[in-house]
């Protein structure tokens, strides 16, 4: 299994002031309208060691473990709107590493053991819940797969455990266990330290200590273009002007094609939406994550109470940041048999993000034909829980140029060789 | 919700249709010349665009029958309906179709019927 050396607390630099009750205390006396900055908003410099262009969850973490581990600090992240408000402050916030492969559960599992300790490691509260994450099966087969998907997970030193419906009914009082129903509950398998995290927090969390640590993130400056000199590169055209740097690291999610395509790189990407929305709050009902395999479903309950349900994913490329309706009508549908009680629920808000969908439904963690242009993309229906491990893998590769044992099966060569990750069906959740 | 107009059924909802992603991919011929990256160019090489994007859709629960469409990815709008085995005839069709990188690949240019001869069987 993959090791985690920089996980722990307190062990990485970065990250303050602290938070403490004494701040709070403070901070109180003055009804919280003084507290400190967060972070700086500083203009660009006009070079950089390196740049990351997305300030999302992935480069903000990117950005941090740069600085923390590699002590990079004369580093950038440059974000076209605000930190987390693309894919990061969208998702349903579910953590687990219950995939099958062994790549997937190195680079899973070494994102969840950072989570682990990563609220500490950044003084900042990312709310994070081990609650356990419950994937049902709906069908004799589903059920025997999952469980020789169990066997192979737990081969790797990753929790999960089958359980039957009776068992599920004990977890989740909610649940209809009824085999008449559409999708019936015929059994699961349950990740207990899998959980949830916030995810705002994880963005703020971050930006905070790497901004602590030196590095400069710049939002509302959109990058409009890759500057090439040869086969390398030079720096980054932004709405604030050129920005020289040797090294930048792309982690855009929906748009890395776009981006890809300002320095002719080509990606195996398909950009699609993703949909997801949140009932009324309710008193607390559901103290774990469900999700579904057939339905492409994923329920939790917010910590304001609301349900959050997430869709699949839509069959037409878009980056319109919208999906089209029959996608959460076909999971409601499903999920109000599976859960009466949801049947009572107004939706509050419903929205969509767009995500970069590849081929093999695994990540691109990799170098490009462009000496000193990386890219961190194709994280799909499933980058959050990745968080972590992704930017940690990912400053590593950006300071050495050469990718380490978890992140070098990722490379985008895996689409000439052949050696794909086909996490299809095989990643506990339809992608 | 997407109102498609079917060549052949006329306009219907958009559950009845499957998209099947980026149109006027050709398979090389010269499969065995090509090197592994230039087949992966084919194989799992995909645009993406932000805007006029060129895609194959079939009518599932119509006629069942395949079409082309340009298809803006930002405002979903069908800007042209064409059929298999055709180029697009609007201006933004032919556009999206000749400023394509993939007219510029290797293993298009080896889906060409002249570049089998380059094969060996």
């Amino acid at each position: 299994m993959a090791e985690s050396p920089d996980r722990g607390a307190r062990r990485l630099p970065g990250g303050k002031p602290k938070y403490s009750i004494f701040s709070l205390l403070r901070n109180a006396r003055s009804y919280h309208q003084n507290w400190q900055r967060a972070w700086r908003s500083p203009e660009p410099k006009k070079s950089y060691d390196a740049i990351i262009i997305g300030g999302g969850g992935h480069g903000l973490a990117t950005a941090y473990y740069l600085a923390a581990v590699h002590r990079m600090t004369n580093i950038a992240v440059v974000e076209k709107g605000w930190l987390g408000g693309g894919n990061t402050g969208r998702n349903t916030t579910i953590i687990r590493s219950n995939y099958m492969w062994d790549e997937s559960a190195a680079i899973y599992d070494h994102a969840l053991k950072l989570w682990e300790g990563l609220t500490q490691d950044l003084n900042f509260n990312l709310m994070f819940s081990q609650r356990g994450v419950l994937t049902i099966a709906h069908s004799w087969h589903e059920l025997r797969e999952m469980s020789r998907r169990v066997h192979a997970i737990r081969l790797n030193g990753i929790d999960s455990d089958v359980l039957n419906p009776d068992q599920i009914k004990k977890l989740v009082p909610m649940i209809n266990i009824d085999p008449s129903i559409r999708y019936p509950v015929m059994g699961g398998f349950l990740q207990r330290r899998g959980g949830t995290a916030r995810h705002d927090a994880v963005a703020w969390g971050y930006a905070r200590a790497a901004d602590d640590l030196g590095v400069d993130i710049i939002q509302n400056c959109e990058v409009t273009g890759l500057r090439r000199k040869g086969n390398r590169i030079e720096g980054v055209e932004t709405t604030k002007g050129f920005i020289k740097a040797p090294k930048v690291g792309c982690v855009v999610a929906g748009h890395c094609s776009v981006l890809g395509a300002m320095a002719d790189v080509r990606l195996p990407i398909a950009s699609r939406p993703l949909q997801a929305l949140v009932s009324e709050p309710i008193k607390p009902e559901l103290d774990t994550v469900i999700m579904s395999n057939a339905v492409h479903m994923y329920i939790s309950q917010s910590d304001k109470g609301e349900m959050v349900l997430g869709a699949g994913v839509d069959k037409y490329n878009s980056y319109a940041q919208r999906g089209s309706f029959p996608v959460p009508e076909h999971m409601i549908a499903a999920a109000v048999e599976i859960f009466p009680i949801l049947s009572r629920l107004r939706m509050l808000r419903h929205w969509g993000g767009i995500v970069d969908t590849c081929p093999d439904a695994s990540p691109i963690i990799s170098k490009t034909d462009v000496k000193g242009l990386y890219f961190n993309c194709g994280w799909g229906t499933g980058g959050f829980k990745a968080t972590p491990g992704s930017g940690h893998v990912f400053a590593d590769l950006i300071a050495h140029d050469r990718p380490n044992k978890i992140a070098a099966p990722y490379a985008l060569d895996r689409f000439q060789t052949g050696l794909l990750i086909d996490e299809h069906g095989a990643a506990g959740v339809a992608h | 919700m997407l109102l498609i107009d079917c060549p052949h059924c006329g306009p219907r909802d958009e559950t009845e249709f499957s998209c099947g992603g980026e149109a006027h991919i050709a398979r090389p011929l010269a499969e065995n010349s090509i090197t592994d990256a230039e087949f992966a160019e084919y194989l799992f090489w995909r645009d993406n665009p932000k805007g006029v994007f060129l895609e194959r859709w079939c009518h599932d629960a119509g006629c069942r029958r395949w079409f082309n469409a340009a298809r803006d990815t930002v405002s979903h709008a069908f800007l042209e309906i064409y059929p298999m085995g055709s180029l697009p005839k609007t201006d933004a069709g032919k556009a999206a179709y000749a400023g394509s990188w993939r007219r510029k690949t290797a293993s298009e240019a080896a889906a060409k019927p002249s570049s089998a001869k380059g094969g060996k069987a």
